[in-house]
């Protein structure tokens, strides 16, 4: 145990020198991306939907009630970008996988770092974003502080099952399909831009299947202060289960990837 | 057969090589034909989602001079013409900059008899093919869900042909300046902002004047306008001006690459 935990902490290091190159770059896709789509959409467009009454959302501003879902939403797209191509990288393109095993550190160790650096990052973006998000007078409860935890959680609940299929690939095109066919749709219908019962039946239950959305529904309780107990439980096992479950996965790919 | 037909396709301006360009790309594509059509999904994703799911929200749409639209007519050609922009821009930046840089395409093309203006050429039509391939089934579905109220409509096709022709060559003529991926961030800073702000989600008139103006000079609002006027019907003599801003915008990109690819490549 002490062992896998130093294996770890030695690969999340790895993980923050590299980053200590590369954070620039992704200040634009972490925050100011959602940012602005706060701008657009709560301001822009909330004013129009203020304007109409918004009985639909209980009463709150469409600013106030899209702000702890685009928050989750950041955290699953950050976690799935860098779940995608920086793991492809490691397997194929620069190898760096195949010169840490090549040392004592098992797949494990690797698999545990990878996703203690997807914490950070998910964290840390998600920190700057919940303060934009607070100076734009988006939260409304301070309970929705406690959107940053829930957002950890959805960012480890996708990252495990997106690194379990990139080690599946051989090359990049797959990554196109579960940007379009995963995290597009997440965004779009899981409640983050409205509540998902207006959708048909059908495409409402694919939302109640997919983890965004019991991170958004969590999320937007707690700053809304409507939290159900029972319901927030449910959440949060639901996605402890993907995180466990994701986890397992990556490190069985990772085995059977790097160890032929 | 199919080869026939990319050899057939007309290349704008000159016949020129451009063509086995496309050719080229065409044969490429055969083989990853899934992800091509799946390029055709978000654009629908986003219409179905605001469209449809936030229209809930927002109602009756009036616009400033008093008309009433259906949210989801509002901003299904905003869709459309941002749709254009993306491929548009996806096809020239990245895809181009890889060609150059990485796969060492275009030193292997000019050591042919193709010159830098074929490549230009030929890369831009394959963009504008593929970008009216997803446009026009975007039109298809804006028709189907009841949201074209005009003949006028028709016109919608050509424009965002124009709208990828504009950013294709935008797009090219810039990826020549890049130095490595880092600096896609720019290309993001500024494609992003102009999807949320350029008049796609709610009317122009909602900013104050100063930032107006602003969102008026963005060549994606130019678009916007030009889809709006069709897929509505509310056509006059006005949207030349766009149409000319697009056309002025992509030949001199097309230029700029042709020249830059002339310099970087045949030394």
């Amino acid at each position: 145990m002490a062992v896998a935990l130093e294996n770890g902490r030695r690969m999340f290091d790895y993980w923050l020198t590299v980053y200590k190159r590369t954070w620039k770059g992704t200040m634009i896709s972490s925050f100011l991306l959602p940012m602005l789509y706060l701008a657009a959409m709560g301001i822009g467009l909330g004013s129009f939907v203020d304007s109409n009454g918004t009985g639909a959302l209980g009463g709150v501003s469409y600013l106030q009630f899209i702000a702890p879902g685009l928050l989750a939403s950041t955290a699953l797209q950050i976690a799935v970008g860098e779940a995608t191509y920086p793991v492809m990288s490691g397997l194929k393109w620069q190898k760096f996988y195949h010169s840490m095993i090549a040392t004592p550190l098992r797949p494990a160790d690797v698999v545990y770092g990878q996703l203690a650096f997807i914490a950070f990052r998910v964290l840390s973006s998600c920190a700057v974003f919940l303060v934009i998000i607070t100076l734009f007078g988006g939260l409304k409860s301070p309970l929705g502080i406690l959107g940053l935890p829930v957002a950890l959680l959805v960012g480890m609940a996708v990252a495990g099952p997106i690194a379990a299929y990139a080690t599946t690939l051989e090359n990049d095109s797959g990554f196109a399909m579960v940007f379009r066919f995963g995290v597009v749709p997440a965004f779009l219908f899981s409640g983050a831009f409205f509540p998902v019962s207006q959708l048909p039946d059908w495409i409402e239950w694919l939302a109640y299947v997919s983890p965004l959305w019991h991170a958004v529904d969590l999320s937007r309780n707690l700053s809304l202060g409507t939290v159900n107990p029972w319901l927030a439980l449910v959440n949060v096992v639901y996605l402890l289960a993907w995180f466990l479950v994701g986890t397992w996965l990556a490190v069985r790919g990772f085995t059977r990837r790097l160890i032929r | 057969m199919a080869t026939i037909a990319a050899r057939v396709v007309p290349v704008p301006v000159r016949l020129g090589g451009g063509r086995h360009i496309v050719e080229r790309n065409f044969l490429l594509y055969r083989r990853s034909w899934v992800v091509f059509l799946s390029g055709f999904f978000e654009p629908v994703f986003y219409l179905l989602s605001i469209g449809i799911g936030v229209a809930h929200l927002v109602g009756d749409f009036t616009l400033s001079d008093g008309t009433k639209i259906a949210y989801a007519a509002f901003v299904a050609p905003a869709m459309l013409a941002s749709s254009a922009m993306n491929g548009a821009i996806f096809d020239s930046t990245y895809n181009i900059f890889f060609r150059m840089k990485y796969a060492k395409l275009y030193d292997s093309m000019l050591a042919t008899p193709l010159r830098p203006w074929d490549v230009a050429t030929g890369e831009i039509t394959w963009a504008l093919l593929r970008g009216a391939i997803y446009s026009a089934m975007f039109v298809l579905v804006m028709l189907i869900m009841g949201l074209v109220s005009s003949w006028w409509a028709l016109l919608a096709l050509p424009a965002s042909v124009l709208i990828g022709f504009a950013f294709a060559g935008a797009g090219m003529a810039l990826t020549t300046f890049m130095r490595s991926w880092q600096d896609f961030e720019f290309v993001q800073l500024a494609i992003m902002p102009m999807f949320l702000f350029s008049a796609t989600f709610y009317p122009v008139e909602t900013y104050p004047a100063a930032i107006r103006w602003l969102v008026e000079i963005t060549p994606l609002y130019q678009g916007v306008v030009l889809e709006r006027a069709f897929t509505t019907g509310t056509v006059g003599w006005f949207l030349i001006i766009h149409a000319l801003y697009l056309l002025a915008m992509g030949t001199l990109g097309m230029y700029v690459a042709s020249r830059r690819l002339g310099k970087l490549l045949l030394k």
